[in-house]
């Protein structure tokens, strides 16, 4: 069992203004019992980066809907990697088709949440997957 | 009417309900039947009048879709202007009404294609439109005198209004004949949409300065549609999508009257923009509702004399939010039975989504099947040969009261809090529809509402159909195009008439004739909005705990 609670950001970068599911998704996990800061809009892929470092995250969860992901979230992880944080679980959701997916984990994405996903399936991945820092 | 047969008809007796409660979409609970006994303090004059008359809640015209269908407008907009250009002459051979624009998100923002903000997002929720020199491509060969065109732009949309103005100017059309609707309503961005760049004050500033330009310039535009769809799309209640778009027009006609303005002098071009989701009766309510409190509103509240003035003229999209990923060929039918309500509700437009825009921005396809179940409707259905046919329903009646008694509930809040500006800034409607949105969403994954295909009723499939893929090609070229056209205007003549913008907006001088003079020069929206930006500043949204 984690000594602490899991600790989550919840990031939504890109430039679009589509905030509903990442509230809802920042709610579902805070009922869970994590952690949950929420980063607010239109956040850099610097800007996120330098938060799950100063925030000291187990998780970093990014909400995108603009289709712009395939550009933003790579460089995301380029940047947590860089940061010392490779062991931080990095999990998307939004609008990302199936397509895109194995370029995603490939970049070092762990989990794509599609339209329709539930709430309790993103905590259970999250429970089950997250390692952390002792 | 006819007197109820058995006044205990509610009670159901033994049988057993195959669920707990019975509910709107929205979670109002409904009744098993509903009699004249619901009715009971409803009177024909006051709650309905004929269609085309006072308070409009049957229809705005006395025949409604004798004399014309409604305008089957259908929003398109991707990659470069171009392919946009290309795919507007496709919808207008097959049979489409209207223009409709969508904008890709750097525009939508204020920045041009060449911003670094604006990498990987060129093209991709629209088109991108950076200067004149883009907007007369995207309207190349399109008789702007003959068509309307509604553009979907809000914090820079009086500098997106201005370039179409001057590529009309350029093509000869008349301002004074040219009609269409900008979208313009920045209030439903700091609430719902997000889309917003500079604080409240100078926000509204532009508004205004929009509107009061359009009375003197261009009367037939619809200068402003003040918009429920993404309030309800970030996830509100049906009321709560009807009460703060209602609540942002008086706020609207406040900022006017403010400004000198006689009501009677803008108020017959306000428009407005509904969502139709999957609640049919629901929907309908919310339409004639609509109609109901803003005539009342306009009549009684700020004493408009003209007629025109009263009436709510609203567009309708079918809910997006309602598509699902899972199983897409069912967003067809869920698409037509959206499309049904907005029709049977009275719309005066309609945009019907496409089957694959849970997953991506229309193909040709299924656009063209969202256009074919609109005239389906039209020519099949026969619900347009009579105006408001569900009146009388004491269902529907009934609904209709109870969604105009939740509006004014609301309109009390909001004008106690000092009104909708005020109420924004302590984040009231965004928590409101934050916390209808998290009751939906539990009420899914509890299984109180179905979601067929998604929480019940799931099948494995294939990746399910074919979606459109915006080629980063574009974005090259948008940075290509821009680079040529900085070489090649006159750059003096450029800086110029930014520096006479920026001078303007410290003042309170209309800014129309000022972004009119740098679309003009070819000054670029990224160019007039960072001149904005620096008098006006920036918004950022109180925190969300």
């Amino acid at each position: 069992m984690p000594d602490r609670r899991i600790r989550i950001i919840v990031a939504k970068p890109g430039l679009d203004g589509h905030d509903r599911g990442a509230k809802i998704v920042a709610r579902a996990l805070r009922d869970a019992g994590m952690e949950v800061i929420y980063t607010g809009l239109r956040q850099t892929p610097e800007q996120i980066a330098n938060a799950a470092v100063q925030e000291d995250v187990d998780v970093v969860g990014i909400s995108i809907l603009s289709g712009a992901h395939n550009t933003i979230i790579p460089r995301i992880c380029q940047l947590l990697r860089g940061a010392g944080m490779e062991d931080v679980l990095v999990i998307v959701g939004g609008i990302v088709p199936d397509e895109d997916i194995t370029g995603l984990k490939e970049s070092g994405v762990a989990a794509v949440f599609q339209p329709g996903a539930s709430t309790q399936e993103i905590v259970d991945f999250i429970r089950s997957h997250v390692k952390q820092a002792a | 009417m006819a007197k109820t047969v058995n006044p205990d008809a509610r009670k159901v007796g033994a049988l057993k309900e195959r669920q707990e409660k019975f509910t709107t979409l929205s979670g109002v609970p409904v009744e098993p039947l509903y009699t004249e006994n619901d009715l009971k303090d409803f009177g024909y004059e006051r709650d309905l009048g004929d269609p085309g008359e006072y308070p409009y809640t049957r229809g705005i015209h006395r025949t409604m879709y004798h004399g014309k269908l409604w305008t089957m407008r259908q929003f398109s907009g991707f990659g470069s202007p171009e392919d946009t250009n290309q795919r507007l002459h496709y919808l207008l051979k097959q049979g489409q009404t209207g223009l409709s624009i969508a904008f890709d998100l750097p525009t939508l923002m204020g920045y041009d294609s060449d911003h670094p903000l604006a990498e990987g997002e060129v093209g991709k929720c629209g088109v991108a439109v950076s200067s004149l020199d883009d907007m007369e491509t995207l309207l190349a060969g399109l008789p702007l005198d003959r068509i309307t065109t509604s553009m979907t732009i809000n914090s820079p949309a009086a500098m997106i209004w201005a370039m179409y103005l001057v590529v009309a100017e350029k093509n000869g059309a008349d301002w004074k004949h040219i009609s269409g609707t900008l979208q313009n309503d920045i209030l439903k961005e700091y609430i719902a949409q997000k889309e917003y760049i500079f604080p409240p004050g100078p926000s509204m500033r532009l508004v205004v300065d929009s509107i009061v330009f359009s009375a003197k310039e261009t009367p037939r535009w619809n200068p402003i549609s003040i918009s429920g769809y993404h309030i309800r799309e970030a996830g509100s209640t049906a009321v709560q999508e009807l009460a703060f778009t209602l609540r942002d027009g008086i706020e609207y006609v406040d900022w006017m009257r403010r400004a000198g303005l006689d009501v009677d002098d803008f108020a017959p071009r306000l428009s407005f923009f509904f969502n139709s989701h999957n609640d049919l009766f629901e929907e309908i309510a919310k339409f004639r509702a609509a109609r109901k409190v803003w005539a009342t509103v306009m009549r009684e509240r700020f004493g408009a004399k003209n007629p025109r003035s009263w009436l709510c003229r609203f567009h309708t999209q079918t809910a997006g939010c309602s598509l699902t990923a899972q199983q897409p060929y069912n967003n067809v039918v869920r698409t037509a039975i959206q499309a049904l309500a907005g029709v049977l509700g009275g719309t005066q437009s309609l945009h019907t989504n496409s089957l694959d825009e849970a997953w991506a921005l229309p193909t040709e396809h299924a656009a063209t099947v969202a256009l074919r179940t609109q005239q389906v409707i039209a020519h099949e259905s026969g619900v347009a040969s009579v105006a408001d046919p569900l009146g009388g329903s004491y269902f529907l009646e009934k609904l209709t009261l109870d969604t105009e008694r939740a509006c004014y509930e609301y309109f009390d809040k909001i004008d106690a809090m000092g009104g909708m500006v005020t109420a924004i800034e302590k984040g009231f409607p965004q928590n409101e529809i934050h916390e209808a949105a998290y009751a939906y969403q539990r009420a899914v994954e509890q299984k109180e509402k179905i979601i067929v295909g998604v929480n019940d009723f799931v099948t494995e499939e294939d990746r399910p159909v074919d979606i459109l893929v915006i080629d980063e090609a574009i974005a090259r070229r948008q940075r290509e195009k821009l680079a040529k056209l900085k070489k090649k205007r006159d750059s003096a003549h450029v800086q110029r008439t930014l520096e006479a913008l920026g001078g303007a907006a410290k003042t309170d001088r209309n800014l129309m004739p000022y972004i009119l003079e740098c679309v003009r020069s070819y000054a670029t929206l990224g160019e007039m909005c960072h001149v904005l930006r620096k008098v006006f500043g920036t918004y950022e949204e109180p925190a969300f705990r």
